[in-house]
């Protein structure tokens, strides 16, 4: 305990000499850095905070440093986030990468490819999104049809993506693609890791109900992937594609808690105060308050449901299913409750009528409806629940 | 603040359910149902929990007891309660110890908690008085009568009322109803001459006592230590057994959700497995996420308890919520899932049908606690 103490200590020092000013104040949306070969910074702080959190290898903070990461352990990379919180330091960079593709890579990549590009990822110099979704394969993921054909020193991909988040910005894109298309379809599937400025790959994104979004179609029209980009064995991909769904619900688990995933930051009960007004203190409108402090109870069992995982050591690997699962529906009904809280002040769509925030409210309301199914819906985790935890018959 | 189990945590928890499986399976509690025993529990039963120590989980070593806490009263209360183990543990060893412990002299403490630990007296805690619980509206009243206190008025539903020897009186002895000031406990065998204790005969076929209080003389000696003192007390009593049934229904909530789940995957209709039919999957799934969610606020809860935790009330309320919803959701969808047999009195998943609906009652139900956790947070 006292070597976590003196990390602490350590780590007070160096966030205070190295994180720059403006990156200690709220995060405003333009400035959120993703990194990659096409990031522009219009806060050259950004970049600054970027550059030496990515050289400490604090971007990745549990990743081995032999591959550029922080090689810190549970409990430090614990008080390092502390560290960071106390100061309200902005995140230096958000990452697929490191969420998704790092681990994957550092438990099936090779040794090269661990090297090439584990390293890029932690200092943000090569920003990845995720090929995965096809038109014709949501939830029936491994009914994916997207073809690598094998020709010799490359493979040759055809075939359409979707759901892809920020294609458009992306310098590399891990996809899951059929190479055995004799085979029973979990079994023809590989884990293949494709420069997406090769020739062949284009993008166009897409616009949902909630307006632009980062989603894109991605397009592959005889793309040329070396050989080397095969992560794991051939036709072994489905077990990699199912390791990172882990890692990408824990991820978006955190969306149940307030200010965490797709949303305004805003906080229902002050929504409430403002909007229905106030008596005694309390959120003046009965029916209101009561649905609200429903909301308000279940998202505290729910935040003490992720602590405990963490504090029993995070190893159930269905609990992700359950996070992914409760955390996404409760941020559905956060955005229901606000908007129905605002009245008429919750449909602004845009102009002079709806100030920013009131606007940014409904946008965000609408783009919760997505929560519940990116990443696998809701219906698909309580099949995961169901047959995996509670051993349920198919 | 961890939410995990200590080793001597979970070492009793791992001791009680070997004792339910083994000496109290649901067959004992069935057994005790069908035989109409009075008290509801058994002595031998009752004795071997007082050997185990349960009886001074709560009791402070310097009085016999092993002081283990809230966590670890909670989470022998669990297991019991996935065999629907009836005990005095509740009412004796959380409620009395706890009272008495915090309100009562040192000499009162010499007096009642070592005979607590050895079994000797068992204890009831009599404060409601409606037909909800309201643990500030008390009107029954104790009044000075020159060495003596005389006590008038009525409490209704009180746990081990009828099984108790020593019953513990929440009474009004200034202010007016609602009020948190002006509250004591008095201590009275439940022989004393104006003491009138009537069994009531619940659903779940455990202890309950209506109790009319009728010009009941006490002396100074059984005013648990100051007059008008004991309001917030009670209310950290009420959170600790708050926190301690919590734990107790989650076990039951548990053992009911495991008892459907197996059923599911046994029972065949249309040639299949029904647990293969998606509309159960789902809601099967959807009861283990909220069972998780209470084991997070109980275990959260208890060591609140423990550590003497600011967020105690809140975290009280959020378990005994969730802990409710959780039990009144998994009971009935454990009926429904198991069909006909689900409703025969021969099959035990209605037992805990039978008792969820009481602990739900039993120091303030899932709209009490929503309401009061809604207070304390300032919405």
């Amino acid at each position: 305990m006292e070597s976590l103490e003196s990390f602490r200590q350590e780590v007070r020092e160096w966030l205070e000499e190295n994180c720059p000013p403006t990156m200690r104040t709220p995060l405003v949306p333009e400035e959120e850095v993703w990194g990659g070969r096409n990031a522009k910074y219009i806060n050259p702080e950004s970049k600054l905070w970027l550059d030496r959190m990515g050289k400490k290898g604090w971007t990745a903070p549990e990743l081995p440093t032999e591959y550029g990461g922080g090689g810190l352990n549970r409990d430090q990379t614990k008080v390092l986030h502390q560290e960071l919180f106390r100061i309200k330091a902005r995140p230096a960079l958000n990452s697929f990468g490191i969420w998704m593709l790092a681990p994957c890579i550092i438990e099936f990549g090779n040794e090269e490819q661990k090297r090439e590009h584990l390293p890029k990822i932690i200092k943000g110099e090569i920003r990845w999104c995720q090929g995965y979704s096809e038109p014709g394969s949501g939830s029936d993921l491994a009914s994916l049809s997207t073809k690598a054909e094998d020709m010799g020193d490359h493979y040759l991909v055809n075939g359409q993506k979707v759901w892809t988040s920020y294609a458009d910005q992306a310098d590399w894109i891990f996809a899951l693609v059929r190479t055995g298309p004799k085979e029973p379809k979990h079994n023809g599937i590989s884990f293949l890791l494709i420069d997406m400025a090769s020739d062949g790959v284009s993008t166009k994104p897409i616009t949902l109900i909630s307006g632009k979004s980062p989603f894109c179609e991605t397009f592959f029209d005889s793309v040329k992937a070396p050989k080397e980009n095969l992560v794991g064995i051939e036709n072994s991909g489905w077990t990699i594609a199912k390791k990172l769904l882990q890692h990408e619900r824990n991820f978006i688990s955190n969306f149940g808690l307030a200010g965490g995933g797709t949303g305004s930051g805003a906080d229902v009960v002050n929504i409430a105060k403002k909007y229905l007004g106030e008596k005694n203190g309390h959120i003046a409108h009965p029916v209101h308050r009561e649905n609200i402090t429903l909301h308000k109870m279940k998202e505290h069992a729910f935040g003490l449901t992720l602590q405990r995982s963490s504090d029993e050591g995070g190893k159930a690997s269905a609990a992700s299913s359950m996070f992914k699962y409760y955390g996404t529906e409760h941020n559905k009904d956060r955005y229901e409750l606000m908007i129905s809280a605002m009245g008429n002040k919750g449909l602004g769509w845009a102009g002079e009528g709806f100030s920013d925030e009131e606007q940014a409210i409904t946008k965000a309301w609408l783009r919760t409806k997505a929560n519940s199914i990116e990443g696998g819906t809701s219906e698909v985790q309580l099949n995961v629940i169901s047959r995996r935890v509670l051993e349920l018959p198919n | 603040m961890k939410l995990i189990l200590t080793e001597e945590q979970q070492f009793l928890k791992d001791t009680a359910l070997s004792f339910a499986r083994e000496k109290t399976p649901v067959k004992h509690f069935r057994e005790l149902r069908d035989s109409e025993n009075e008290q509801c529990w058994d002595n031998s039963i009752w004795q071997e929990m007082v050997n185990l120590g349960w009886s001074g989980i709560l009791v402070p070593e310097a009085f016999g007891g092993s002081d283990f806490g809230v966590a670890g009263i909670s989470v022998i209360m669990q297991e019991l309660g996935k065999t629907l183990t009836p005990s005095p543990l509740l009412a004796t060893a959380v409620l009395g110890v706890s009272t008495i412990n915090m309100l009562g002299s040192e000499e009162q403490k010499n007096n009642y908690l070592p005979k607590i630990v050895s079994g000797e007296v068992t204890t009831a805690l009599a404060i409601d008085e409606g037909n909800h619980h309201n643990p500030l509206e008390i009107e029954v009243t104790a009044k000075l009568d020159g060495e003596s206190w005389v006590l008038n008025g009525n409490k209704v539903f009180v746990m081990d009322g009828s099984s108790a020897n020593t019953i513990l009186i929440v009474a009004r002895t200034s202010g007016k109803s609602g009020e948190v000031n002006g509250l004591s406990v008095f201590l009275a065998d439940k022989n004393a001459t104006g003491l009138n204790i009537s069994k009531i005969f619940t659903a779940d076929s455990r202890n309950y006592a209506n109790i009319e209080i009728s010009e009941l003389k006490l002396g100074q000696e059984s005013l648990l230590g100051e007059k008008d003192a004991a309001g917030e007390v009670i209310q950290k009593v009420l959170d600790i057994g708050r926190i301690v049934i919590s734990a107790e229904m989650l076990g039951n909530t548990e053992e009911a959700f495991e008892v459907t789940v197996n059923y599911l995957k046994e029972r065949k209709q249309f040639g299949v497995a029904i647990g293969s039919f998606q509309a159960l999957q789902h809601r099967a799934a959807e009861m283990f996420c909220e069972i998780e969610l209470t084991k997070s606020a109980v275990i959260a809860a208890m060591h609140a308890a423990d550590e003497n935790s600011n967020e105690l009330e809140r975290l009280s309320s959020l378990a005994k919520f969730q802990a409710g919803e959780t039990l009144h959701l998994v009971s009935n969808e454990a009926i429904q899932m198991h069909g006909g047999i689900g409703v025969t009195d021969e099959y035990d998943i209605g037992f805990y049908l039978k008792r969820a609906r009481v602990a739900e009652q039993i120091f303030g139900t899932s709209e009490y606690h929503q309401s009061r956790y809604a207070d304390i947070s300032g919405f």
